[in-house]
């Protein structure tokens, strides 16, 4: 018996999600005292296993789709492979990184098995029903569930756990498996593409500098966008700000826009609203420039400068 | 066109989250009651889809009576019909809520007609369980793909609306699907610009006759014990000073993170 982790991943590029999903699947296997195995799907996947033995995986299962129907990702026909090789390990249970991708894989294997599915856990004690604690309110509140299932299927909190690297230079044996799928799944494949930023982006950029409210208007970011280019970073916003039409949805950081992780997320004229708050307290290091020492986000930064950011701002970018 | 909206009635928090003595839910003394912004969006895309290929709108809640707040707000904005299933709480497992919420949408389907695209929030504001839609979509046999940001319909070969293309966003930009209709879709917030209700929507809204059912869906194998506020780790925080006299501070902290480098000018980094 064994704890399955599914395998997130982009055309072979492994999504780093996925290592915390290893990090949580580990803390599982260890209390039942069974092995982590690994499921890759797809024929690009290959490529990932020794990673997956050097993040705990003892065996690795290679899945790929028979026929060339599916292309590289529909989150039909993964969550169907998903289900299919469950009938075939039958594992203890079932992991994966509590992303779009494996949250929406999982709740489809999931209605496929026609079994619960427990998403954004942050820790598990296993006995016959399964006590969980996951996150509601995009973290904001924790709940603690029980999981009745002859097969517990979970997603883990990304960025509640910390990835490790526990078998360094490890290999694992690949078992390579082809599995048949019903015709219909391909009506829900990626068809193309669109690619629009090359560069950094809020998930992946060292810092952020966010802009709120306090920004005043779209010009207002422009000094942000100084202080970003010299930092090498990219800058985001709250809510309020695309509310007003500052800048695009796609750069608004919180629970309903981008999480973000950076070494240091930079807040500038941000009240730190719960919206805004959960998609930011990912950040290694926070630091707050607010007019108001009162500030919500003032208060739960880890640094901060009181002071009005058209001034701070400027001030760091030139040194 | 006729489209189906899901929402759900959350509270509407201030700045923190206050849980009732029992744990069992979140105190909802004195706050007003909304939707997640991403079904907010995803109210306004059925009405846009509506207007632009005419047809009906439906939106479909589960939760409690008070929930006929949310069902008039979508009318106030222009959605046409409405059903609220009536279940006396808002806390049914995400199972038994896809259950009640599929045998809804049969019947809604049975007296008016099939509906071409049910959308859905990405999740849910407040439990966050990111499936009741993927579930009720997998019970219809209808393909669905979540985190869905654009939406464009067009016309198959024999001139009927046949294909959704959804685009989702990911980190460095879209990917593209073409779905057969009917479908199913989860929106995130950003896909459209909610308006606001217009004098006459308002009117309209009163005067909408929602449609209550009930279910008898058994619960799923997920059962909520309890609420916790998660530990804060509350870490004081250290003031670098004051205006542009603190940026010495700040560009020391930078140095310390290792995200200053003193050897870029302004004018290599825009070269």
């Amino acid at each position: 018996m064994s704890v399955l982790v599914v395998v997130e991943h982009d055309r072979g590029t492994l999504a780093d999600a996925s290592l915390e999903a290893f990090a949580f699947a580990r803390s599982i296997a260890g209390q039942l005292g069974e092995q982590v195995e690994a499921l890759l799907i797809g024929a690009d996947a290959a490529g990932l296993a020794d990673v997956c033995a050097a993040h705990g995986a003892g065996a690795v299962h290679h899945a790929s789709i028979a026929g060339d129907s599916v292309g590289d990702y529909g989150p039909e026909a993964y969550g169907m492979v998903v289900a299919s090789l469950a009938a075939l390990l039958l594992p203890s249970g079932i992991v994966a990184s509590g992303t779009d991708r494996g949250n929406e894989v999982l709740a489809q294997a999931a209605a496929e098995l026609d079994l619960p599915f427990v998403a954004n856990c942050v820790s598990v004690k296993t006995a016959d029903e399964w006590e969980l604690t996951r996150v509601q309110w995009g973290g904001s509140l924790n709940e603690d569930a029980l999981l009745r299932s002859r097969l517990p299927i979970v997603s883990v909190a990304h960025h509640s756990v910390e990835p490790q690297e526990v078998s360094i230079g490890a290999t694992a044996a690949i078992t390579e498996h082809i599995v048949e799928l019903p015709e219909w799944v391909s009506r829900s494949v990626i068809q193309d593409r669109v690619v629009l930023s090359e560069g950094l982006t809020l998930a992946t950029a060292p810092v952020v500098i966010g802009g709120g409210r306090g920004v005043g208007s779209a010009e207002g970011f422009n000094v942000l966008e100084a202080l970003a280019a010299r930092l090498g970073g990219v800058v985001g916003c709250s809510r309020a700000v695309t509310n007003n039409g500052w800048r695009p949805h796609s750069d608004q950081v919180g629970q309903t826009g981008t999480r973000i992780a950076p070494q240091l997320y930079i807040a500038c004229g941000i009240s730190g609203a719960i919206q805004h708050w959960v998609g930011a307290k990912a950040a290694k290091k926070i630091l707050a420039i607010n007019i108001d020492p009162a500030a919500n986000m003032v208060v739960k930064a880890d640094y901060a400068v009181i002071g009005d950011l058209f001034e701070v701002l400027p001030a760091i970018e030139q040194g | 066109m006729r489209v189906l909206v899901c929402v759900k009635r959350v509270p509407a928090p201030g700045a923190k989250i206050n849980i009732t003595d029992d744990g069992q839910s979140v105190d909802a003394t004195n706050l007003g009651h909304t939707m997640s912004p991403h079904e907010e969006c995803g109210l306004e895309l059925a009405v846009q889809l509506v207007e632009a290929h005419g047809g009906e709108s439906h939106v479909l809640t589960l939760g409690v009576t008070e929930a006929d707040e949310q069902c008039r707000w979508a009318a106030s904005i222009g959605i046409n019909k409405a059903t609220l299933i009536d279940v006396g709480t808002q806390g049914w497992d995400p199972q038994r809520t896809a259950s009640a919420m599929t045998d809804a949408i049969r019947a809604i389907e049975e007296v008016d007609g099939g509906f071409d695209v049910l959308i859905f929030g990405n999740e849910s504001a407040d439990t966050g369980g990111f499936q009741v839609g993927i579930r009720v979509a997998r019970a219809l046999g209808r393909p669905m793909v979540n985190a869905i940001k654009g939406v464009n319909i067009s016309a198959g070969i024999d001139g009927e609306n046949t294909v959704l293309e959804a685009q989702r966003e990911t980190d460095s930009g879209m990917e593209v699907y073409k779905l057969p209709m009917p479908c199913a879709i989860g929106v995130k917030e950003g896909i459209t610009w909610p308006r606001y209700p217009t004098m006459r929507g308002r009117l309209a809204s009163k005067k909408l006759a929602v449609d209550v059912a009930a279910s008898d869906a058994a619960p799923g194998g997920q059962t909520m014990v309890r609420l916790n506020r998660p530990e804060e780790q509350v870490s004081e925080t250290i003031i670098l000073g004051e205006g542009a006299a603190a940026a010495p501070a700040v560009i020391e902290l930078l140095k310390e993170l290792g995200l200053w480098s003193e050897g870029t000018s302004k004018q290599e980094v825009g070269a």
